[in-house]
């Protein structure tokens, strides 16, 4: 039951891109099209999913147990880095179709705020490893969730006249706010 | 004279919140005040600063092969160097700003200038440059925060400018975080092309 909540609080309620504010960048980046947003989406639920087990344990076997708590953005974002590197070279070896579908995604991936964030937010909620997984796979779907909704949205606008001083960011911007109200329908539906 | 002009471009013509569009996710994360903007647009200062001038620094002695790992080494150690000082000298901004601290390492602002001006220029030019960036960010976050508290709250920095009861909650929670800032990208464009 617990992982249900967990999991749908992640998705909806507490959604990563619409209420933490994390991953922006290439939410706002590759939301041109609904084929690359899913790809991004892919990529990211893949490597946000093996950093979370990674720095779950490298937190609690080498920080925690060395009393060096204070080398947690320094380590973290080192691990991701190698860690999606890493990804990269095995994917391009063990299934090239997988690679060929993600591979221009992967290193965008290093400087997505919500890898390190979500690797950070598990230790701060205390979460134990299983718990953790479940949290970073469900934050992936509702940023995959959020960035699909968010392309096809877009790809709708590219059709219609819009006002100059409104043309790209600006219009996008306040699409996603709209979006993001409509997701605040969700809140309540879970305490977590 | 020279480095005014570098600093200068940071703050207007360069504008890493309206004109480059980076490091969105503090920009719309920790503005829901005037002071929160101000703080995260104080604390990215210092890290820009001090990191553009030890990759000037040490530009040389770099190989090129391993040049990002080492960037986001100097920028991580400065992140954490940032994150002791203010748990120590301003716990309350600390625990507001939470999570988006050792977010600082992953904006794509400090990455950004090592990469594209630290590791060609001279300590002190970086200097000027991560001063100007800094700022731009700093006056970027605090007219965004400024603004949602004004329309949110009728405040700015806690001082009462309307009448709280005209207040619209929205723009203190997250849609209107993408919406205020959607409106004054958008007013800034137009202003430019007037000009």
């Amino acid at each position: 039951m617990e992982y249900i909540l967990i999991f749908i609080s992640a998705i909806f309620v507490n959604n990563i891109v619409l209420s933490q504010f994390l991953g922006i960048c290439p939410f706002l980046g590759v939301s041109k099209k609904v084929d690359t947003a899913l790809g991004m989406s892919a990529a990211v639920a893949f490597v946000l999913t093996i950093a979370t087990i990674v720095t779950f344990l490298i937190q609690k076997y080498v920080l925690d147990a060395f009393n060096l708590g204070y080398l947690q953005t320094i380590t973290f974002i080192l691990v991701i880095a190698a860690l999606v590197q890493m990804v990269e070279i095995i994917l391009k070896k063990v299934s090239p179709s997988l690679y060929q579908a993600l591979g221009v995604f992967l290193p965008l991936i290093t400087t997505n705020c919500c890898i390190l964030g979500v690797a950070i937010l598990v230790i701060q909620k205390d979460y134990n490893l299983l718990t953790g997984v479940v949290y970073a796979f469900s934050t992936a779907i509702g940023f995959g969730l959020a960035l699909t909704l968010f392309a096809g949205l877009r790809e709708q606008m590219s059709l219609v006249n819009i006002p100059k001083g409104m043309k790209g960011t600006p219009i996008a911007l306040i699409t996603a706010g709209l979006l993001a109200m409509a997701f605040m329908g969700f809140s309540g539906v879970v305490k977590i | 004279m020279n480095n005014f002009k570098v600093m200068m471009n940071g703050i207007v013509k360069e504008n890493p919140t309206f004109v480059l569009l980076l490091g969105m996710c503090p920009t719309l994360g920790t503005t829901s005040s005037a002071v929160n903007g101000m703080g995260m647009g104080l604390a990215t200062l210092f890290v820009l600063v001090c990191s553009n001038v030890v990759i000037s620094a040490i530009k040389n002695l770099i190989p090129d092969m391993v040049r990002i790992p080492s960037f986001i080494v100097v920028i991580a150690s400065f992140v954490t160097l940032l994150q002791m000082i203010m748990q120590a000298y301003v716990p309350a901004l600390y625990a507001t700003l939470g999570l988006f601290i050792p977010l600082i390492v992953v904006n794509c602002i400090v990455l950004g200038r090592a990469e594209a001006f630290a590791a060609k220029n001279g300590p002190i030019p970086s200097l000027f440059d991560g001063l100007g960036m800094g700022l731009g960010f700093t006056i970027a976050l605090t007219l965004l925060g400024a603004v949602r508290e004004l329309l949110g709250t009728g405040k700015i920095f806690s001082v009462g400018l309307l009448p709280e009861q005209y207040g619209m909650l929205l723009f203190v929670l997250a849609p209107g975080a993408f919406i205020a800032l959607g409106y004054l990208i958008a007013l800034i464009n137009k202003l430019k092309a007037n000009n």
